[in-house]
């Protein structure tokens, strides 16, 4: 670490911005036996725009939640201007002067835009607010930022976008001298995103030091001066954006596991792609703003790997081909019958299984017990009329336990005692007990230990050895690397390039990845 | 942790605990202001006294609140049950009277059968708006709740319709086996209620539909079914109650009948332990909750509370029911009692 701290007190020394407004010394948090961040240092300067990098996972909505004053600092210190702080409540954190905007726009739509900014510290006379004075001073933020719109006006009648902007300066309004944007961009359309970049760039020439979080690369290379990169809770490195290329940040991100898991043995009798009836082949299937039109052909006994960075569109071609979200576009192809999936249960019906990124969201149903969520499909796919017999209950959860090694091995534990990767093996079994064809698996393995991890790896390509379709999604790209025989990599909620995995170099996955070489590339692909 | 409690601490964890203990600590009450309270004797073969009588008014909101266990578990609630109820009366008493042979045996259960079979549509139209029309139960159910009350009068024209039949009036004054008829129908649906979910997947389902709707929806779980099934059970129970309340008086007074019943079936499910928050349920609690509430409005009378306090009173002893079993308020009553402890700080998960 010590080569680290020698790189990141040069680039703050390049800046020559002298003291950081924000120092974060060496945080750590600890949920229960999860470590969320060890030892991450961030330093954010006045008058920057600081982007914080990193997958699913990295810790990046922990260190902010740290610097909000949401979750409580383990070990490490928090310095404003030089001098030591402890945020215990998020108002702790905005007297300090730090301003946080989210994802969702929480404001209130049926006030006007003036009455949201000024929320509780509306301008008074004689004990009534004062709606002129409260209107001229919103619109002097407003005209600060370079953004015309009424103020008294209705913020449910202005676009998304535009509510956005109006919860940045209601943030900013507050003296904020550090303004966190998580996501801002997300929901955006481009010409919206340049109006808030310009709002950006206004605030850092003020002296704001801004926080930014984005999925899309190209927008970080647009507006961020420097960038923080995590991964799996840790620091990687402090950089310039200016300084490093987009293929150098896309390996900081993904980067190598370390650990080192034994490499699979995937020499078996595979089918080679092209040949035989595919099991599930989709032409042309998109989701306005989530996918573009994409062809994606499954074939029985095939692990096919897609690789690509957080909202690429890795899961939503996921979702698609489940149906839990819609299609808008292209067509779906289950064993040379055409299906339209409006649902799971169409897909679940057509013999599809897919395990969701998000375990504890779309996964786990933590109240019910292991035996409970493990039939849980199989019995929806049965109707609540006709119950799994007790002896066949007994027999399907007592061999699940036992071939995937759950742990505690009590079918009656609740569901939500247990650690992520046995609930991530309950999903599993929950899949695998429905016999499907198919199988999607997105993130099977992120955030569980190194043991349970390998032993679902091994799982993956048992299942593929004996005919399944299996399609596995990770952010690890050595992980799909191992497992996938056919590589699909998606960039910009497209796919870009597909190849068949016969000893495909990291390094060429990540050059694609970072979309350096895919003009070279597209033709020998 | 490991989960090796005695048996003593396992049985202050067990869900049921405190309403059995709020229900025997109201008992003793009773006996401190009548020592007889408890005493039951046999007369003409038919058991009386207070606890008799208890269970017998305990009968409409058991029914109801079974239906409603049922409905919160899966996220919703059910306001109109009340109005179900004076439907279901209306229904009957008007079909009796307008029957050629009032008394008849085969009067009454056709009433019966015609006022069951339009309770379970409404209870399948709640389901409808809630499943269908995405509307949230509260105000899916505020609709037949208020309409409900209309449709009862329509059918009543507005008249107090008395009605004379042997076998109508049995249902809630009746005796089979020295037990009240009310009664052992109220329990026969908790043993229907009990087999419908727990011997089939129902149950298992609705709890996961209340628990997590969406890893229900990726799971194939049609949570639209399920959810139908509840109300229309519901407004089913609904119905039964409603002929029970009436059956009682032989009339039905469609503004009054089953008037706030919903509240006292809601209250005896919360206190039965089952979260309005959804998820996991439970029929016993419900059942314990029903006996409360019927053995706290014997109470009022019985330790001489006036009249006019009555509501209040009622409404201080479910606060306290409530404060027992919330984990918080108790976790408050033990920092008094052993001094300060350091509280633990609710930190949700890493993202």
């Amino acid at each position: 670490m010590t080569q680290m701290d020698v790189q990141t007190t040069e680039a703050g020394v390049a800046s020559g911005r002298g003291r950081p407004v924000i120092e974060m010394r060496d945080i750590s948090i600890t949920f229960g036996a999860v470590r969320a961040l060890s030892e991450v240092s961030v330093r954010l300067y006045p008058g920057e725009v600081h982007a914080l990098m990193g997958e699913n996972g990295a810790g990046k909505s922990t260190l902010i939640k740290a610097l909000t004053g949401v979750y409580s600092i383990d070990a490490g210190q928090v310095l404003v201007e030089g001098e030591e702080h402890e945020f215990h409540s998020p108002a702790a954190s905005q007297a300090a002067g730090i301003s946080t905007v989210y994802q969702e726009v929480n404001l209130v739509p049926n006030l006007t835009v003036a009455e949201n900014m000024l929320l509780g510290r509306e301008p008074r006379r004689f004990g009534s607010i004062n709606v002129r004075a409260m209107n001229r001073q919103a619109r002097e933020t407003l005209e600060r930022l370079g953004l015309d719109v009424d103020p008294a006006s209705l913020l449910g009648e202005h676009p998304i976008a535009i509510q956005q902007l109006v919860a940045i300066a209601r943030a900013v309004d507050v003296d904020a001298r550090v303004l966190i944007l998580d996501e801002p961009t997300s929901s955006l359309d481009a010409d919206e995103v340049e109006k808030l970049f310009e709002v950006m760039r206004r605030l850092r020439d003020q002296g704001v030091a801004i926080v930014f979080v984005s999925h899309f690369l190209d927008q970080i290379y647009e507006i961020a001066d420097r960038m923080t990169i995590l991964r799996n809770g840790r620091l990687v490195e402090e950089r310039m954006v200016a300084e490093t290329s987009q293929l150098e940040l896309v390996k900081l991100m993904i980067g190598r596991e370390l650990e080192s898991l034994d490499r699979l043995d995937r020499q078996g009798t595979r089918m080679a792609s092209g040949d035989g009836e595919p099991v599930l082949r989709a032409v042309g299937i998109g989701r306005k703003g989530c996918l573009e039109a994409t062809d994606l052909t499954l074939y029985e006994g095939e692990v096919i790997g897609l690789a690509g960075l957080l909202g690429s569109g890795r899961t939503e071609l996921a979702r698609l081909l489940f149906g839990a979200d819609t299609c808008d576009t292209g067509e779906i192809t289950v064993r040379s019958e055409r299906r339209r999936f409006r649902s799971p249960r169409h897909a679940i019906d057509r013999n599809i299984a897919f395990s969701s990124e998000d375990r504890k969201a779309e996964g786990v149903v933590g109240d019910l017990t292991v035996a409970d969520n493990m039939l849980l499909a199989l019995q929806a796919s049965r109707g609540w009329l006709r119950p799994i017999p007790q002896s066949v209950r007994t027999e399907l959860v007592e061999r699940y336990i036992g071939a995937l090694d759950i742990r505690p091995a009590d079918p009656t534990a609740l569901m939500r005692n247990l650690s992520g990767g046995n609930q991530q093996k309950v999903l599993l079994a929950r899949w695998l007990i429905t016999e499907p064809e198919v199988l999607i698996l997105d993130e099977p393995t992120r955030g569980i230990d190194v043991g349970a991890k390998a032993q679902i790896q091994a799982q993956v390509a048992e299942l593929a050895d004996q005919g399944m379709a299996v399609v596995f999604i990770s952010a690890e790209l050595e992980e799909v690397l191992r497992l996938s025989d056919r590589l699909v990599v998606m960039r910009d909620r497209r796919k870009i390039d597909e190849r068949v995995n016969a000893d495909v170099a990291v390094a060429d996955v990540l050059e694609t990845i970072a979309g350096e070489s895919r003009v070279e590339e597209a033709p020998g692909a | 942790m490991p989960e090796t409690l005695s048996p003593a601490r396992r049985a202050l964890r067990h869900p049921l605990l405190w309403p059995v203990l709020a229900l025997a600590v109201l008992l003793v009450v009773n006996v401190i202001a009548t020592p007889t309270f408890l005493n039951i004797r046999i007369q003409d073969g038919h058991l009386y006294g207070n606890l008799v009588d208890i269970v017998r008014n305990s009968a409409p909101v058991l029914l109801i609140a079974l239906g409603m266990t049922l409905v919160i578990a899966t996220r919703g609630i059910d306001l109109s049950v009340g109005a179900i109820a004076a439907i279901a009366a209306a229904v009957a008493c008007t079909r009796i009277v307008a029957a050629g042979d009032e008394a008849a045996l085969s009067t009454a259960v056709m009433a019966v059968t015609y006022a069951v079979v339009v309770c379970v549509l409404l209870g399948a139209w709640n389901g409808f708006l809630v499943s269908v029309a995405g509307i949230q139960p509260i105000i899916a159910t505020l609709i037949l709740m208020v309409a409900g009350r209309g449709i009862s009068m329509a059918i009543t024209d507005g008249q107090i319709t008395t009605v004379n039949n042997p076998y109508f009036s049995d249902l809630a004054s009746g005796y089979v086996l020295t037990l009240p008829v009310a009664f052992i129908l109220a329990l026969a649906v908790f043993a229907l209620t009990a087999l419908l979910t727990r011997r089939t997947a129902l149950g298992m389902l609705i709890e996961a539909v209340g628990i997590n709707p969406e890893a229900s929806r990726l799971a194939g779980v049609r949570a639209r079914t399920i959810i139908w099934t509840v109300y229309a059970f519901s407004g089913f129970c609904a119905g039964v109650a409603g002929l029970v309340i009436a059956a009682n008086t032989n009339s039905v007074n469609a503004n009054s009948l089953g008037l706030w019943i919903e509240l006292d079936a809601i209250l005896a499910v919360v206190i039965g332990g089952t979260s309005l928050a959804g998820g996991r349920f439970s029929l016993t609690g419900t059942l314990v909750g029903a006996l409360f509430i019927a053995t706290l409005a014997r109470t009022i009378p019985n330790i001489g509370i006036p009249s006019e306090a009555n509501y209040l009173f009622k409404a201080v002893v479910v606060i306290a029911v409530c404060l027992l079993q919330s984990p918080r308020a108790r976790a408050l009553l033990r920092v008094r009692r052993r001094g300060p402890v350091v509280p633990v700080l609710a930190k949700g998960t890493a993202a």
